[in-house]
């Protein structure tokens, strides 16, 4: 009696949930909700779950499920959370992850289990060149992007003795590489930085007495308003300005950064005030859903979500033949709050390029304001290193 | 040579600021025999604080004296419902009690102010510069922070030598059984000097907001140079704190201001650039690798 009642009890437990599974196309997402750069991952998660919402629970006409993850930023646990994903959930189509060093531990995993992998931000310059993946789709940027386009302003603006400044990491040195391609004049200096430090007086007075006519700094997140705070309260960003990607410059940390951020001049791929019709209709829902204006990682979540959706409808809701799904999500055919959006051949986008200057607008928010597009249809420097058969 | 002169005021700076921390936690660890790997966390809860009342009242004083009690409070409070039931215990246990605080505390906050940093600002009247030499204006607010740093060292000097508080905490610290047996409430005593170590730690909090990022996690970054300062001033040891604080504060400014320059010599610049970013990052640790082979309880150990 006991046993049979015990098997009753684990059918019960087990029905509802396959019962479930046949139903919705799953996406795991794993990103980074805990740790200083949590709030990174929750502006992934939202801006995709806007696109789910916005059909009522459905992309492209395909009803979804979207499990999300926190990976506190830790490779070792990105990767236990995507093999679950994977082997548990049977899931076929992954996205979220927000770092490079974590994407590096986990995608070439995940799309050689035969799994999608959209990469709603990292974009390591390994995945786009050498170790691209026919199932590996990057539909924010590749890292060096954002760099590069500031690179490119920075020379148009006349200035020829830039100093340069990134914490000492991988990728504090592919953003100084990226920005090196385009610039062409001297370097007054270039300094390496602790990862996570916190006070930066020692480089802002070494950096007065190199003299440079213009900084180019990459220091995300915490390390980026440390560094403004201070850089303000020293008085050099009035004689020499400061120049950097997006990163230290998104809408959420200006106002932890406050008016010391006014008047810089970033590079970022989107901006909320890009004027096409998907993008105001965007920052319009989101403003109205989270009561925030969006970052360019909300965009960007909500941009893989889209990509996903034109995919599913054109495949009809079946994630089990890999070859339709890849061709359908190379197309991209969905309306991109970037505007024109087409992926190059090592399936990163190609798109415009903007400068912003960080402004306050007139209910005293700072904020970014597009200045101009330097590059348009910009793809990436990894293009030939990139030979994928399909 | 303007230049030496100034990065030795940054690293004055940065010193006074570990000091205001590592005197906190030599101070509980000396007396009370406890590990508190929180305390970051209580200079984190001091800078949001202040931070909220900043904001929502516009002044800075204000902030600060909002936040100093309420982070004393808040540190009584812990050592009252949880550090307690540790003193008996090993120090394996304190260290896994009080990292599941950093991981509660880190998490409250993420629940009341949500996961953006927030923003802080330098008061107005403490936000020009001051040109201490021609040609160099330094910042007022870092000079305000030199001024009360070294403010508290001496108010904690004058705490332990001429008060009665003060003697009865030396005298917890020696030994513990003895000063019990003397009549001294040790109970209360540890409440308060818990109260007093995290009250110093809310106070660098406050100070360490306007120049940095107020979020979530800002504690663990300064607590590990935090440990690496009582380690070279000798557990226990306030004097040996502040000591400590300075040398870690001058060996790691300098060391970023002039490591590269030095390397620019010696080597090829790309390489420069790059090892000196290296070793200058590791500098502190090798200082207190050589302090701790000359002198293998701290610089200025206490007596006990």
């Amino acid at each position: 009696m006991k046993k049979i009642f015990s098997a009753l009890l684990c059918i019960a437990i087990i029905m509802p949930a396959s019962a479930w599974s046949l139903d919705p196309v799953k996406i795991g997402m794993v990103t980074t909700l805990s740790t200083k750069a949590g709030y990174l991952g929750e502006e992934v998660r939202d801006g995709f779950r806007l696109a789910i919402a916005q059909e009522g629970g459905k992309l492209g006409g395909i009803p979804v499920e979207l499990m999300v993850e926190d990976d506190g930023a830790d490779p070792g646990r990105a990767r236990q959370i995507a093999d679950r994903f994977m082997r548990r959930d049977k899931v076929k189509i992954m996205t979220g992850i927000i770092f490079s060093n974590v994407a590096i531990a986990v995608v070439p995993r995940v799309v050689s289990s035969d799994v999608i992998y959209i990469s709603p931000n990292a974009g390591p310059s390994l995945l786009a060149g050498k170790g691209c993946d026919p199932n590996y789709f990057n539909v924010a940027y590749q890292n060096d992007n954002l760099d590069e386009v500031v690179g490119q302003y920075v020379n148009e603006a006349g200035f020829n003795n830039v100093y340069l400044l990134a914490p000492n990491y991988p990728a504090g040195k592919d953003h100084i590489a990226g920005f090196k391609r385009y610039y062409q004049g001297q370097i007054a200096g270039e300094v390496y930085t602790k990862l996570d430090q916190s006070d930066y007086a020692a480089e802002i007075a070494t950096l007065r007495a190199g003299n440079p006519d213009a900084l180019f700094f990459f220091l995300p997140g915490g390390m980026g308003i440390n560094f403004l705070k201070q850089y303000d309260q020293s008085g050099l960003n009035r004689t020499i300005p400061a120049f950097g990607p997006a990163f230290s410059f998104d809408e959420r940390l200006l106002q932890a950064v406050g008016s010391a951020a006014l008047g810089v001049k970033n590079g970022s791929q989107w901006s909320h005030d890009l004027d096409n019709p998907a993008n105001r209709q965007f920052v319009a829902a989101f403003r109205e859903t989270y009561g925030r204006t969006p970052t360019l990682y909300a965009g960007q979540g909500y941009d893989a979500a889209r990509l996903i959706a034109s995919a599913l409808k054109s495949v009809n809701g079946d994630v089990e033949q890999l070859t339709p799904l890849r061709t359908a999500l190379r197309a991209a055919d969905f309306e991109s709050v970037r505007g024109d959006f087409k992926f190059s051949t090592n399936q990163h986008p190609i798109q415009n390029l903007y400068i912003r200057e960080v402004v306050q607008d007139d209910a005293g928010n700072f904020t970014n304001k597009t200045l101009k597009a330097v590059f348009t249809e910009h793809s990436n420097a990894y293009v030939g290193e990139c030979t994928m058969g399909d | 040579m303007l230049l030496v002169f100034e990065q030795l005021l940054n690293g004055l700076q940065l010193g006074v600021t570990l000091f205001l921390l590592s005197a906190g936690l030599t101070l509980i660890f000396g007396i009370m025999q406890v590990i508190n790997l929180a305390h970051g966390s209580f200079y984190m809860i001091g800078a949001y604080v202040a931070a909220t009342v900043t904001a929502s009242t516009g002044s800075f004083l204000l902030g600060l004296a909002v936040a100093l009690p309420v982070t004393a409070l808040i540190g009584m409070l812990v050592e009252m419902s949880i550090l307690r039931r540790l003193y008996q215990k090993e120090h394996v246990d304190q260290v896994l009690a009080t990292f599941g605080l950093i991981m509660f505390f880190n998490e409250l906050t993420r629940i009341i102010w949500g996961r953006q940093p927030l923003f802080m600002d330098v008061p107005v009247w403490l936000s020009g510069s001051v040109e201490l030499i021609p040609g160099i204006p330094y910042p007022s607010y870092r000079l305000a922070v030199i001024g009360v740093g070294l403010l508290v060292a001496l108010f904690l000097y004058l705490l332990f030598a001429y008060t009665r508080v003060g003697m009865q905490i030396r005298a917890g610290a020696g030994n513990r059984e003895m000063a019990a047996a003397l009549g001294i409430n040790i109970k209360r005593l540890y409440t308060l000097v818990f109260g007093l170590g995290t009250l110093l730690a809310g106070l660098a909090g406050v100070m360490a907001g306007p120049i940095l990022a107020v979020e979530a996690g800002m504690g663990e970054s300064i607590l590990i140079l935090t440990f690496v300062v009582i380690v070279i001033g000798g557990i226990g040891s306030v004097r040996g704190a502040f000591v400590g604080a300075l040398l870690v504060g001058m060996v790691d400014t300098l060391g970023r201001a002039f490591l590269p320059l030095l390397f620019r010599f010696l080597f090829s610049s790309a390489t420069a650039d790059g090892a000196a970013a290296s070793i200058a990052s590791m500098l502190i640790y090798l200082l207190m690798a050589l302090i701790l082979i000359w002198r293998p309880r701290g610089l200025l150990p206490t007596h006990s």
